[in-house]
């Protein structure tokens, strides 16, 4: 008799986990498209640096609003990064008004050699609304996580060192979402296009 | 008889003059031809750059090294493009096969140039000099565009201008 009894309390306990499984799942399941798609996916998300040009301390709440133009680079590249930069600012040229609803920003993937007094100059060489952003090591490290940006340091022969890194243009909404990205294969007309249509 | 030795030899020497010719003819002096030779200006206080050329080596050759008074380093890199991330390696040298011409150009091999004496403005020039393991060193001048110039065709033209020129854009 008591043996049936642990039985039935072994079901129902059994029953009552399989329950809070299911619970568990479907409310993770709503939580992840409420939150606009797998967390494993997302491109982007707050960051924290340092404009280049006033030295200040600035988060992606500061462009809310604005479409964000996003590339990571660092000065001592001596042709991708300055490739991406100068096909960002021809397609900035060619967007007329809606140039004003674009925040170009280059953030630096070197925080050791590319200070705000270096990257200040270098991002206005390309274009005068294009802000150089750099910040802390560890500001760095958090922004190309949420970026899902490569880098990684490769030492040369001379004792110096180059980086290894993602070289892509994202494009963010107003509200910070991500929409789209341009590569090297990317033409400026091509970019212009896209950004006209998105900001019209 | 003495008039056919003399014939003979007189042949001989025609030929061995002749056959001479034409192995001068088929090893020529080594040399390699370097045209359009550009680089970026520097943007803001950067000490790096890249120079870009077209070299033609008529019998083949290898480009194994680089100086300019303008940098404390010359060095060949070779960049390139895995899932979008971008690398930049030192190479030994760049092949130069036979007869064709080899565009050194954004996106691929480039001369780097490390901690630079003087920044490089649009308009002007400065000197490179070129080491080919056949053919010794070329000096070349080298013209510098806008720091977002895509070839030696819009070398010149102002930085906000479309590339006029995509020649060297392409590797």
């Amino acid at each position: 008799m008591s043996r049936l009894k642990t039985v039935q309390i072994g079901g129902l306990v059994a029953l009552a986990g399989l329950l809070l499984v299911g619970i568990l799942l479907a409310g993770g399941i709503a939580w992840e498209k409420y939150h606009g798609g797998s967390p494993t996916t997302k491109i982007g998300g707050p960051f924290q640096l340092v404009d280049s040009q006033t030295g200040k301390t600035v988060t992606d709440q500061d462009y809310k609003g604005k479409w964000l133009l996003i590339y990571f680079g660092y000065t001592h590249c001596p042709d991708a990064c300055p490739t991406a930069l100068n096909d960002l600012s021809l397609a900035l040229d060619k967007l007329g008004d809606k140039r004003r609803d674009m925040a170009p920003l280059f953030i630096t993937i070197d925080p050791e050699r590319d200070t705000a007094e270096v990257m200040k100059d270098y991002a206005a060489s390309f274009a005068p609304d294009i802000v150089g952003l750099t910040g802390s090591t560890d500001q760095i490290a958090k922004a190309e996580k949420e970026y899902r940006v490569y880098a990684a340091k490769h030492p040369t022969k001379d004792g110096g060192y180059d980086m290894d890194h993602s070289s892509i243009i994202y494009v963010m909404d107003p509200s910070g979402r991500f929409v789209t990205n341009f590569t090297h294969e990317t033409d400026p007309d091509q970019m212009a296009a896209k950004l006209m249509s998105l900001a019209s | 008889m003495q008039f056919r030795r003399f014939l003979f030899s007189g042949l001989a020497a025609f030929v061995a003059v002749g056959g001479a010719a034409v192995a001068q003819q088929a090893q020529p002096a080594p040399t390699v031809e370097v045209t359009q030779a550009w680089a970026r200006a520097t943007p803001g206080k950067s000490t790096i750059g890249a120079a870009y050329a077209t070299l033609t080596a008529p019998a083949g050759d290898r480009l194994i090294g680089a100086a300019t008074p303008v940098a404390r380093l010359a060095q060949i890199h070779q960049h390139t493009m895995e899932n979008g991330v971008m690398k930049m390696r030192q190479v030994d040298a760049v092949p130069l096969p036979a007869g064709q011409a080899v565009v050194l150009s954004p996106g691929g091999y480039h001369i780097m140039l490390i901690d630079l004496t003087t920044p490089l403005v649009a308009g002007q020039s400065f000197p490179l000099t070129l080491r080919f393991a056949q053919a010794g060193t070329v000096e070349t001048k080298v013209m510098v565009g806008g720091v977002g110039a895509s070839g030696p065709g819009g070398a010149m033209a102002p930085m906000n201008m479309a590339p006029m020129d995509m020649s060297g854009h392409k590797g």
